[in-house]
């Protein structure tokens, strides 16, 4: 594996130690986590594509936050946890369940609204939450997953489990007071969680440049007293072997990280989203999709090492089938009942008359 | 068990439960700001301390936190400490709390239990003085309980603790002093959604909100010496709402008062007034009475403050009116 490109800009306090210097050089990635890694980004690929055809097709009510471009980051970072470790996320919700493992059908279903969807048609595309892999939330608050993870490294902590929690959450969030009250409390507890800015440089249509003081987001972690990285959200391979240090880090107590993927957002803020005017240059866009494409970029640094190209064409082949699948178990699966939108509003409904 | 009683007063039934509660079940954890103070005295008990935790003032982190502990196998217990603070923890409370069962298609539960003591006619001005249940009542998703005894402090609390939905209990900081015989037992709950009859009448149904209960009971004994006997109806929780306590009172006495502290538009006075027009109107001898306070900021000075509220005076005055 090439050298992995981590910056750290927290103060010397917060100096790596030893073991994560060791982690970071260790992080060789096995064969097979590289041909994971290489599927958890096609299925994220594959499966927002698919979104963007059934929206042309009338076929998806609401709006769609794709996170084509994100899959580097999103992977890289989901990569580092266990299965029983926990997740919250953003109104940009397909990427984050993908990245961890879930099941395409039940994601795909809910987009379209069906009984079958993971949220019982509840949810929809903002908030494909999938407990089964750990998912605790997509949340469409802006910041507001983030004392939720927060919140489920406390339990952890409580429990005396030795699970982490990740936040995903994006340049907008960091304005938020959550972000702030959050990450002070989980390091004056030195609670188990990974806080994980997808910044891709724009809050719906406004410019991170225009909202930040400080255009870093982890130069913030200081201000809290723990480890801030910022890491190239393109780059799969740095995206997994910086959060492998901050789960490593979280797990043997020592508290929370701050992690801001430098990443890019392909399409609109939301799918076919009008915007009247110009927040971003078609230079910059075509920059990145031509030049920084998380997947042309892992694809090609894989097949400079182990991987041939027929291999990864086998993974290709097995995401098209996974996602066609997930379009016609979608397609194929009754709406839910009008009269069932009354369920789920209680655990225990005793009294209520809706 | 259950008859064994001790004299307690509701503060000391507040804190008992809590105690009780952490004791019984390990998952039960307290969160909120200065309580390190009352754990080093005992509050809470001799429980793990990573279950008592001292918070930064940060409302509304702390109680996004609570929620994510809550749905990954924990029962907070938040203490809001003054319920005007509640405003600063409504986004996770309203927007996470409440919806998260829903919107998950069950696949969470939200086992929760935000604590708020309402200060009022203590010259606190009105940033330290509202009643904001009403508001959350129109959050589908929330329960509220509203306890107005030392024995409904200790029971309602308990079983909004081992609810294992998110419970918003609203407490009445003038009550803190108020002493009664209250069950030992430690399996002593109160149920989420039962109203109390307080005193049995056939003349006037008078309907009490959270803490309006002792002004309301003086109206009853004021009224009945004049010969009115008046029903009074402690509806100890607000979500979801006993509407057949209130029907079948008003079946009775064909007359209806609601008493609240809270100020009157879009109130707990006005949603009853609403469900008995629906459902109740053949019932209705006279129009309803709503005795709430006036809908201004509450003011500081006491002169100011004192008169604006729900008393057993004008309670009284709102029922002989039916008559």
């Amino acid at each position: 594996m090439r050298s992995v490109a981590v910056f750290r800009i927290a103060d010397h306090k917060h100096r790596l130690s030893g073991s994560e210097r060791n982690t970071l050089g260790k992080a060789i990635l096995q064969n097979d986590i590289e041909a994971e890694a290489y599927n958890r980004m096609l299925r994220i690929r594959g499966f927002e594509q698919a979104v963007g055809r059934l929206i042309k097709e009338g076929e998806v009510a609401g709006a769609c936050h794709s996170s084509i471009g994100q899959e580097a980051a999103i992977v890289g970072a989901c990569l580092a946890l266990r299965n029983d470790d926990y997740m919250s996320g953003t109104h940009r919700s397909h990427g984050h369940p993908i990245g961890k493992g879930a099941d395409l059908k039940p994601l795909m279903a809910e987009i379209l609204g069906k009984a079958t969807g993971v949220c019982k048609g509840r949810g929809g595309s903002m908030h494909l939450t999938d407990t089964s892999v750990g998912s605790i939330g997509e949340s469409a608050i802006v910041g507001g997953g983030i004392p939720l993870a927060t919140g489920a490294a406390l339990s952890a902590q409580v429990r005396g489990t030795d699970q982490v929690a990740l936040s995903f959450f994006g340049d907008g969030a960091v304005n938020e007071g959550a972000f702030h009250e959050s990450l002070n409390m989980a390091a004056i507890w030195k609670l188990p969680v990974i806080y994980f800015c997808e910044n891709n440089r724009y809050a719906a249509v406004t410019p991170a440049a225009s909202t930040h003081g400080q255009p870093d987001v982890a130069r913030r972690a200081d201000g809290y007293g723990m480890p801030g990285v910022i890491v190239d959200g393109q780059d799969f391979d740095a995206v997994y072997a910086a959060t492998v240090a901050a789960v490593a880090r979280a797990r043997r107590g020592e508290g929370p990280t701050l992690i801001e993927a430098k990443t890019y957002r392909f399409d609109e803020h939301c799918i076919g989203l009008f915007i009247n005017g110009t927040y971003r240059s078609k230079d910059e866009l075509d920059h990145y999709r031509a030049e920084r494409d998380p997947i042309a970029l892992f694809k090609a640094s894989l097949l400079s090492r182990s991987h041939s190209e027929s291999a990864l064409g086998e993974i290709e082949a097995e995401v098209r089938r996974l996602v066609t699948e997930a379009v016609t178990f979608a397609k194929d699966s009754p709406f839910p009942e009008p009269h069932e939108a009354y369920e789920f509003v209680y655990s225990n409904p005793a009294g209520f008359r809706f | 068990m259950a008859d064994i009683t001790q004299s307690i007063t509701y503060l000391d039934a507040l804190g008992r439960a809590q105690r009780e509660e952490m004791a019984r079940d390990s998952s039960v954890i307290i969160i909120g700001e200065d309580i390190s103070l009352y754990a080093a005295g005992g509050a809470y008990g001799d429980v793990d301390r990573k279950r008592i935790r001292s918070a930064p003032i940060s409302e509304n982190g702390f109680a996004g936190m609570a929620v994510g502990a809550a749905i990954t196998g924990l029962r907070p217990i938040v203490d809001l400490t003054i319920a005007s603070f509640v405003y600063l923890a409504s986004d996770p409370i309203i927007n996470q709390a409440a919806k998260l069962r829903y919107m998950t298609g069950g696949q969470v539960r939200v086992p929760v239990t935000f604590r708020a003591s309402m200060w009022h006619n203590q010259a606190n001005a009105a940033q330290h003085s509202d009643r904001p249940y009403p508001m959350f009542m129109n959050v589908p998703g929330l329960k509220i309980v509203t306890p107005a005894t030392p024995s409904d402090a200790k029971g309602l609390l308990k079983a909004a603790i081992r609810d294992d939905d998110p419970v918003l209990v609203f407490e009445d900081n003038d009550l803190w002093a108020v002493r009664e015989d209250v069950p030992t037992d430690t399996e002593f709950l109160v149920p989420i959604g039962k109203a109390a009859l307080r005193r049995a009448g056939s003349d006037v149904t008078v309907v009490s909100v959270a803490g309006c209960l002792q002004p309301s009971l003086q109206a009853a004994e004021a009224l009945a010496g004049d010969g009115i006997a008046a029903e009074v109806i402690d509806l100890r929780t607000l979500l979801p709402l006993d509407t057949d306590a209130i029907l079948n009172s008003l079946g009775k006495t064909g007359r209806l008062v609601v008493a609240d502290y809270a100020h009157r538009t879009c109130g707990v006075a006005a949603e009853i007034a609403a469900i008995v027009a629906e459902e109740g109107f053949d019932l209705l001898k006279g129009p309803i009475k709503r005795v709430t306070t006036p809908d201004i900021p509450i003011p500081f000075s006491p002169p100011l403050e004192k008169p604006l509220y729900p008393s057993s005076a004008s309670i009284a005055a709102a029922a002989r009116q039916l008559l």
